[in-house]
């Protein structure tokens, strides 16, 4: 197995995802694909997504790219971002519901603009991650550093032991999780600069231990 | 609080290359939007804004080629806009690499865009610009680069674009722009009372202490400038340190 597979479920920036591994690791050129087999072959994977979960979601019910996703998931190196994050909880309330992965304790939320401070939905530009946990992932970033995100929804984890990273925005919500071989942010490392870029790097290396 | 305020450099481009004078002295070509982009990608820029104002349609592939080339090199935020009419204009923005898309002009025509954009790549990709100009003792939208009054209030059209699915706004004050006299506070202070999606504040930035007004006073989430960082007035470090100062949160 080599190389990585950036999960291609038809939403969000997935050639931005490919461009910052590019630059970052020498000799890197993931590949953008929903073809089980280059999955199933690829060394790491990366679950991106923007926008509907429910629409990400029916993408990956396809039987033989979920089944090579949740290989992936059983022992690979995994990194999701921003729906990748909220999709590894059981459910998510967009779209009137949406069951998903499960394979962390919680659900996923909307942010109601109830709150003086967080008026404006979605959240979205550079805010504070507060590393919660150390990780492979967060070697050589500063705890507090700003990550850009955008999203409408959050993950309420339920389990202390799965948040590696909090973020205030209103309320305190989940903004880096994972447990074992897989590991997942809100924010977009993508397009976060050199933190972001960092990250991704760390990735890389990581072999799936923590 | 602890989300930052962001601040937005806005690049013109004309057939892929930069207008209105960017002055870098030390850069070799300050007409390469990817040259310009990537500097103020070094100043700390928090997102960057292309423009693409090509009057002819043989020139407007040169904005894509722009987009990709910065993607591959500038890992923050890019805006692209400029001549938006179609979702197939907007899928191909956002494949050459932009993370959101300006509609404007296009909004006012079919309103319907905007929607069927936000439902097909997702709220956050979409900005609709609004161009307002002070008319009757309200504020009016304009289309086409300021020049043709659309009829329309600005705040319900802000509110309606909201509630269309666009994931943020780009407010334009067509008094203020290139005056450099300061943002149109009330203008401002109207729209984000109005609406809770994310706005950006436009047009007449002229000193550092303005771009913290639009945030302070206006409630804007975000600043975009051209001219004051274009011609060297300022730097993005310079302004965000008076930010700061003013009790802003800045990245």
């Amino acid at each position: 197995m080599s190389g990585t597979a950036i999960v291609d479920l038809g939403t969000g920036n997935l050639r931005s995802v490919a461009r910052a591994l590019a630059h970052e690791v020498p000799g890197e050129t993931p590949a953008i694909t929903r073809d089980p087999a280059v999955i199933g072959r690829a060394a790491r994977v990366v679950l991106p997504g923007q926008g509907a979960i429910g629409t990400w979601m029916a993408a990956l019910a396809d039987a033989g790219l979920r089944r090579a996703v949740d290989a992936a998931l059983a022992g690979r190196p995994v990194l999701g971002i921003c729906l990748g994050l909220e999709a590894l909880y059981s459910f998510s309330d967009e779209d009137g519901g949406v069951p998903c992965l499960g394979l962390l304790a919680g659900r996923v939320r909307r942010f109601t603009g109830a709150d003086p401070g967080a008026r404006k939905v979605p959240h979205m530009g550079w805010n504070r991650v507060r590393q919660s946990r150390p990780h492979p992932l967060w070697r050589g970033i500063e705890d507090g550093a700003r990550f850009y995100f955008v999203h409408s929804y959050y993950a309420a984890a339920e389990r202390d032991d799965e948040i590696f990273g909090r973020t205030d925005y209103g309320l305190t919500f989940t903004s880096a999780a994972g447990r074992g071989n897989f590991f997942a942010v809100q924010f977009h490392p993508e397009k976060s600069r050199a933190a972001g870029l960092r990250l991704l790097r760390n990735f890389s290396a990581w072999d799936g231990a923590r | 609080m602890t989300l930052a305020s962001r601040v937005i450099p806005c690049l013109d481009v004309d057939a892929g290359r930069v207008v209105k004078g960017v002055r870098f002295v030390d850069l070799v070509d300050a007409g390469d939007p990817v040259a310009v982009a990537r500097r103020y990608d070094a100043e700390g820029a928090d997102e960057i804004v292309f423009l693409d104002i090509t009057a002819s349609s043989d020139g407007r592939g040169a904005m894509l080629d722009v987009v990709s080339r910065t993607a591959d090199q500038v890992f923050i935020p890019l805006t692209a806009g400029g001549g938006v009419r179609t979702l197939d204009d907007i899928h191909r923005m956002l494949d050459a690499g932009a993370d959101k898309v300006t509609i404007n002009t296009a909004a006012v025509d079919n309103p319907a865009l905007v929607s069927d954009a936000s439902r097909h790549f997702g709220a956050q990709c979409i900005v609709v610009a609004i161009d307002a100009k002070r008319a009757n003792g309200g504020f009016g939208v304009f289309t086409h680069g300021g020049r043709r009054d659309a009829g329309i209030d600005a705040l319900a059209w802000a509110a309606r674009m909201e509630d269309c699915g666009a994931g943020e706004l780009l407010l334009t004050s067509m008094d203020r722009d290139g005056t450099g006299d300061g943002f149109d506070l009330a203008l401002l202070r109207a729209v984000t009372g109005r609406v809770t999606i994310p706005v950006i504040a436009s047009g007449g930035a002229g000193r550092p202490a303005d771009l913290a007004a639009a945030i302070l006073e206006g409630g804007a989430d975000a600043v975009l400038a051209a001219g004051i960082f274009h011609f060297g007035k300022f730097t993005i470090a310079e302004v965000k340190t008076v930010m700061r100062e003013s009790g802003i949160e800045v990245m």
